[in-house]
């Protein structure tokens, strides 16, 4: 069953990566960004990790990609990749990187094969667990969280403002 | 049959490859920054899937404080495009050649 | 008592350069010139005093003045001395040297830079005298580079005039090369002996492997002779006649350039073991005086002949060195040194009188006008070729008299051959010149505005002092009268002692042929004529063809390797690496520039690829 649930979350995750790098519209990035989302929330309530993965569609889902159509409306992004590519060889040396990336990876998880997986904890990755662990040992990362937060705030209307209008 | 971490961790290593190739191929902006959340959703879940091997809930705090901050980046970086695409007219990422010497 | 006169012989005329120099400008004219007079004149008779101490006449009057070098077991400590051979220089050096400050005051009376001429003049007798009573060669040293120094000064004193300067500096170079044969025959010897000292050095002659002491000694013989102006180093002197005569009488005839002569009497423990040496310096001595002679005679200006004299005199004093006859030598020094500087000073006087001219082809008939300068140059003439009984007479005779024994029956007869032809031309070319200068009739190239007078009393009254010696002072050799100068010497040198005088045929041809010389002279010359000496001329003038070997060859090469090295080593070499340092930084730079595209898509990639790589090292390792 979970081998299953893995499989195909997996695949929609692969599939929308390529989907985001591939494709020529932005929106159909954006929306291919919401598949791969969506995906990874599953894999996160298969890996006991519930509160995450309602975070992870509140947050991400919900706020950032509407937050990416919106832009891309604002800016009926053009995309401009009709031109050639100019900088030669940056394709191969993806090409390549990636290629040498997932062989270095796939050569550290071959060596060390990994114990399946034990049954979750009671209690483990709940809104209470997680909460709990907010709130005490990391408190103060969790109160500089707000303050970056605030800062982002500031920092975007700032940016994004007209230039010509008075502070 | 369970799943392996090792599967988790290699479908991780595989959004980030993919994630990484966008930022170098692609040269729309927004396009670009998606594929920065690619590659941090990626490694998000590469956090959760340890933070679940090791019964640790630090794991997934810190998958909590990556959304947070990659939220500010998003709303941040949207922010400085939009600066760009006003002046310039553009959101070909080529075309911000400045620092070139 | 006794050390503070000999560092008060030194000291006054110190003192006279620094208030001379120090308050230059702000005494009055008068008591320049007889501040830095009377500083001499007290040497002089601070020298009188001393010598008259019993230790100067037996082992030396020695003052250590501090421990200057100590440095492990070798030690120069800074001392003068005062024995019979410094007592004589420091006898002749401080009393012609008062006579030449007394005339200078006349002479330089015009010139604008008067407190310095004799700021520079005391200074010079101050390192003169510092040489002479040195206690230690290095002492001697000092002294003998000071002097070089003071030399380039007074040579240059119209430093505006370029000829002047350029002389100034050939002087000075050319002593230097012969310092540096000096220095490393100084070094062999403090590391051979271990001692600088005079005492020391004379104890130690005998240790010295024959070899060893010939190289030295022919080492200290070469600093001699760039001093005292012999082959190969004499350029420089005719040269230095671009400064004022009585610069050139006093530095140029009667003392500095005796130095070498005289250091070479000091070390003549040394030499005296050195026959090599002793032959060769003979030889060189011997040569260049009849070298100089002939030169001599195919000059024009008159400083210039009594330059050649000079060269050509002091051959005879090396001659003297060179046949174990210092005595001799030291006697001809202070002869010479008495005429010379009449003969010199007379001269000034000429140039006095006719505004600067000192061409002959220029003057004439000038003995109605200068009667008392005239005479003084006869008679300093007559010194010179050794007419008989005058002071040079007794001198010369006594160096040819020695040469001739001691080269009896060998090569070193050819000395003597040669002094006797060096006196024959001796006495032509100071006849030419003095008919030239003052017979009649005058040249018609005469200045026209001349008006020939007499030399003021300041001028006239030293040389007739130094006339009178040069006639009568024959009587410190003259064996008639004792010879006491000589006797006196001998003792110090401690020679074998001829006591037989000369075969009288030997004197007469010695005074036959001087007197055969004047006569060419005055009939070759009088009447303006101008003897064509044609081919022979020629050979004189070019120096025998140094000349052009030393412009062309000597300094052709040394520009050309100037040259070489402003061109090819200063431009390409040095400035080429200083600037290819610049040029390949800039080169750098540039291509390192081409990784700034500007394009942030290459930036990252280069980012990743660091990152993966690491990453494979660190996870596979």
């Amino acid at each position: 069953m979970e081998l299953i649930i893995f499989v195909a979350a997996a695949i929609g995750a692969l599939a929308g990566g390529v989907g985001v790098i591939a494709s020529r519209p932005p929106v159909r990035s954006a929306l291919s960004l919401l598949l791969v989302l969506g995906s990874l929330a599953v894999l996160y309530l298969a890996l006991a990790a519930q509160f995450i993965a309602a975070l992870q569609v509140i947050i991400y889902a919900g706020a950032i990609v509407v937050l990416f159509l919106f832009v891309i409306m604002l800016l009926h992004a053009r995309t401009g990749e009709a031109r050639a590519e100019k900088l030669r060889g940056q394709r191969t040396a993806a090409v390549l990187l990636a290629a040498g990336f997932l062989g270095v990876i796939v050569a550290v998880l071959r060596s060390r094969p990994g114990a399946a997986l034990e049954a979750a904890p009671e209690g483990f990755g709940t809104a209470q667990a997680v909460g709990r662990a907010l709130f005490t040992a990391y408190v103060l990362p969790f109160e500089l969280a707000s303050v970056v937060l605030l800062i982002g705030i500031m920092a975007a209307v700032v940016i994004g403002r007209p230039s010509g209008t008075r502070p | 049959m369970t799943v392996p971490v090792g599967a988790y961790l290699a479908l991780s290593a595989a959004l980030f490859a993919l994630g990484f190739t966008g930022v170098l191929v692609r040269r729309n902006a927004l396009v670009v920054f998606m594929s920065v959340e690619l590659m941090l959703n990626s490694v998000n879940l590469s956090f959760i899937a340890f933070a679940r091997q090791l019964g640790a809930i630090e794991g997934q705090v810190s998958v909590f404080f990556v959304m947070v901050i990659a939220a500010v980046e998003v709303v941040v970086g949207l922010a400085i495009i939009i600066a760009i695409f006003r002046t310039r007219d553009t959101v070909d990422i080529d075309d911000v050649d400045l620092l070139r010497g | 008592m006794d050390s503070a006169l000999l560092v008060l012989i030194i000291a006054f005329p110190l003192a006279g350069w620094l208030l001379n120099g120090g308050l230059a400008g702000r005494l009055p004219r008068r008591a320049v010139g007889w501040l830095g007079s009377g500083t001499v004149g007290a040497s002089f008779l601070l020298a009188l005093v001393a010598v008259r101490r019993p230790a100067v006449a037996g082992e030396g009057l020695t003052v250590t003045l501090y421990r200057w070098i100590a440095a492990g077991e070798f030690a120069v400590p800074f001392s003068l001395l005062m024995d019979r051979l410094s007592a004589v220089m420091a006898l002749v050096v401080s009393g012609v040297g008062f006579l030449i400050h007394v005339y200078s005051i006349g002479y330089m009376g015009e010139d604008e830079a008067y407190s310095r001429y004799f700021a520079y003049l005391n200074l010079f007798m101050a390192s003169m005298l510092l040489l002479v009573l040195g206690g230690s060669l290095l002492t001697l040293f000092v002294g003998w580079e000071l002097v070089g120094l003071c030399s380039y000064l007074l040579i240059g004193f119209w430093f505006a005039r370029p000829a002047a300067a350029t002389a100034g500096r050939k002087a000075f170079v050319v002593n230097r090369i012969g310092d540096a044969a000096f220095l490393l025959g100084m070094i062999a010897l403090a590391v051979g002996a271990g001692t600088l000292e005079f005492g020391g050095l004379t104890v130690s002659a005998e240790a010295f492997a024959p070899p060893v002491l010939a190289a030295i000694t022919l080492l200290l013989f070469a600093g001699a002779t760039g001093k005292s102006a012999q082959l190969p180093l004499y350029t420089w002197l005719p040269d230095a006649m671009e400064g004022p005569t009585p610069v050139s009488a006093l530095i140029h005839a009667a003392t500095m350039v005796t130095a070498g002569v005289y250091m070479v009497g000091r070390l003549y423990p040394l030499f005296e073991r050195a026959a090599v040496t002793l032959t060769v310096i003979a030889a060189v001595g011997a040569l260049t005086a009849l070298f100089a002679a002939t030169i001599a005679l195919v000059q024009w200006d008159l400083k210039r002949v009594l330059a050649y004299s000079t060269i050509s005199q002091l051959g005879y004093m090396f001659v003297g060195m060179g046949v174990l006859a210092p005595e001799a030598g030291m006697f001809h020094l202070t002869t010479h040194a008495f005429f010379k500087a009449l003969l010199f000073l007379a001269a000034g006087s000429v140039m006095h009188a006719m505004g600067g001219v000192v061409d002959m082809r220029r003057l004439g008939a000038l003995a109605r006008p200068l009667r008392w300068t005239a005479t003084g140059f006869v008679l300093g003439a007559l010194a010179l070729t050794g007419f008989p009984f005058f002071s040079g007479y007794f001198s010369k005779e006594l160096i040819l008299e020695r040469a001739f024994e001691h080269g009896r029956g060998g090569l070193l007869a050819l000395v003597w051959a040669a002094g006797l032809a060096t006196s024959f031309v001796t006495a032509v070319y100071i006849t030419r010149a003095a008919v030239l200068t003052f017979a009649p009739p005058a040249s018609p190239q005469r200045p026209r505005d001349a008006h020939p007078h007499e030399a003021p009393p300041v001028m006239a009254r030293p040389m007739g002092v130094l006339a009178a010696l040069s006639v009568f002072g024959g009587v410190l050799g003259a064996r008639a009268a004792g010879a006491p100068l000589l006797l006196w010497l001998q003792e110090f040198f401690g020679l074998e002692v001829h006591e037989a005088g000369a075969p009288l045929g030997l004197t007469l041809l010695t005074v036959t042929v001087g007197l055969l010389g004047i006569a060419l002279g005055y009939a070759a010359y009088r009447q303006r004529r101008e003897m064509r000496l044609g081919a022979i001329g020629v050979f004189f003038e070019r120096h025998w063809g140094l000349q052009p070997l030393y412009d062309e060859v000597i300094t052709g090469l040394a520009r050309r390797f100037g040259r070489a090295l402003a061109d090819v080593v200063e431009v390409r070499i040095i400035d080429g690496a200083v600037n290819g340092v610049a040029a390949l930084a800039g080169r750098t730079g540039g291509a390192l520039r081409r990784l700034q595209t500007g394009y942030v898509r290459q930036y990252a990639a280069v980012i990743l690829g660091g990152t993966v790589l690491l990453l494979g090292y660190w996870l596979l390792r």
